[in-house]
């Protein structure tokens, strides 16, 4: 640890900052991703079902990695369309985990209760209202805790950037280690600081949960768990729900 | 867009290489996440919060940070304590035991969702805790949790491209490989993409059907 001056720490907290940037950044373009992607799949026609079905399938169905590194190096070659490393970072995340994303809206929008959308019909909303007034704030609660999850996976994956040469934490740590020639407290530190990031986004979310819910009259989910509820759910049918998702979950 | 056939073809016999250590790392990866997961599993359940607190936090820990991170600290840190690993050995621990945090919460939920009269039944019947969990509440547990734990494979699949990065030739490794011989990325990664697809999508089909067969 005596190593590590002044100047390296700076590297390591520059890098902080880019990942954060870069975290932020992938998940603007993620979520709008997911909620192009996820309603689309809900549209009343099967084409765009069709497409936006591939457009999960084909994303979700292949590496972010290898998808960086097509972003990096084919682009370039293959249709001499070269990005800022940084851009080229986060349309990568942003598009692969936004296909992850979009399952999330589309289940949270099913979960809707259907009478609900029948009630619009009835009352002549059109289309585009009754996904903005009726079906989006009563499926959004619902979206954040399964959001969370892939906003941690998104930070986590936010670390691949550092082989294209952006200089996010990972990459600090590489200049740092090549520096001080030891591995054990540079690594120590930065796997540290991807933890406290983690800790402060699902604090952040908890928030965003309490207060989405407040918004549509529910109580904050009380802790799973009591004997009644598992007295009244015996087969257990939402295990999944609780399971942080990763890459490939369902 | 110039595509290359050749380019392929040259290629194909160094893809078959890649899948086969990609398909190696996945099954031993898997192996350990398996294994190591039921065994945090059953020690976060544990009454002694010297055992349970001490698990979940390092569980908590590494399912919190970049598994990139984990594997450089594998293949570059374990040496200097003395342990050196090949770059396939680093990057089978490094899968292994991130994704035994994942898996350790797949079991968790399959444990919870047994029900309480499972349990009530093995105290009536005074089965030994040993027989209560190896022939009441595991064989149970499993069987509901069969799905979640292959989605979990899936998703190794596709993060196993980082064991490229330190060194091992996986599929991703090949196609750098090749592509940094013959200046021509085109092909290679556009045919790794491709391949990852190719197995993920038939494989996530299977689990699919697998849980609607296991999980009712």
């Amino acid at each position: 640890m005596t190593d590590l001056t002044w100047g390296l720490w700076e590297l390591l907290l520059k890098g902080l900052w880019l990942t954060v940037q870069l975290t932020v950044f992938s998940a603007l373009l993620g979520a709008a991703v997911a909620f192009v992607v996820g309603v689309a799949r809900t549209h009343r026609l099967r084409s765009v079902r069709v497409v936006s079905g591939a457009y999960m399938e084909i994303f979700r169905g292949t590496s972010a990695l290898v998808l960086m590194f097509w972003i990096f190096f084919v682009l370039p070659v293959g249709f001499g369309w070269q990005l800022m490393p940084m851009w080229a970072a986060i349309l990568a995340l942003g598009l692969s985990y936004g296909a992850y994303g979009s399952e999330i809206v589309r289940g949270a929008i099913a979960a809707v209760a259907p009478a609900q959308q029948e009630a619009g019909i009835a009352l002549s909303f059109s289309p585009w209202q009754r996904l903005t007034k009726i079906v989006l704030p009563q499926a959004w609660p619902e979206m954040i805790p399964p959001a969370n999850n892939l906003l941690i996976e998104l930070l986590k994956g936010t670390a691949l950037v550092s082989i294209m040469g952006v200089a996010d934490i990972t990459f600090g740590a590489s200049l740092v280690r090549n520096a001080t020639g030891q591995s054990a407290p540079v690594y120590t530190i930065i796997l540290v600081m991807y933890f406290v990031l983690a800790f402060t986004l699902t604090r952040g979310m908890r928030v965003l949960e309490r207060h989405a819910k407040a918004g549509i009259g529910q109580a904050p989910a009380a802790k799973s768990g009591g004997l009644r509820r598992t007295a009244r759910v015996p087969r257990q049918a939402e295990a999944p729900r609780d399971v942080p998702t990763t890459g490939g979950a369902s | 867009m110039t595509w290359d056939w050749n380019a392929v073809s040259e290629f194909l016999p160094r893809l078959w290489d890649g899948v086969l250590l990609t398909l190696q790392a996945l099954v031993l990866g898997s192996l350990i996440a398996f294994a190591l997961g039921l065994v945090w599993a059953l020690a976060q359940r544990s009454s002694l919060k010297a055992v349970s607190w001490p698990v979940t936090a390092v569980t908590e820990f590494i399912r919190n940070t970049p598994l990139l991170v984990q594997l450089f600290f594998l293949y570059f840190v374990m040496p200097e304590w003395g342990i050196t690993l090949t770059a396939l050995a680093a990057g089978v621990v490094g899968l292994g035991l991130h994704y035994s945090t994942y898996t350790a919460e797949v079991y968790r939920a399959g444990i919870d969702g047994v029900p309480a009269g499972q349990w009530e039944a093995c105290t009536a019947l005074s089965l030994p805790r040993s027989r209560t969990w190896s022939a009441v509440i595991l064989p149970q547990a499993i069987r509901r949790v069969v799905p979640a734990l292959g989605n979990y494979i899936i998703a190794m699949l596709k993060d196993s491209p980082m064991i490229a990065i330190i060194g091992a030739l996986e599929m991703l490794g090949q196609a750098r490989q090749f592509s940094a011989e013959t200046f021509q990325p085109t092909e290679p990664i556009t045919v790794i993409g491709v391949v990852f697809i190719l197995i993920a999508y038939p494989a996530s089909l299977l689990m699919r059907a697998l849980e609607r067969r296991l999980v009712r």
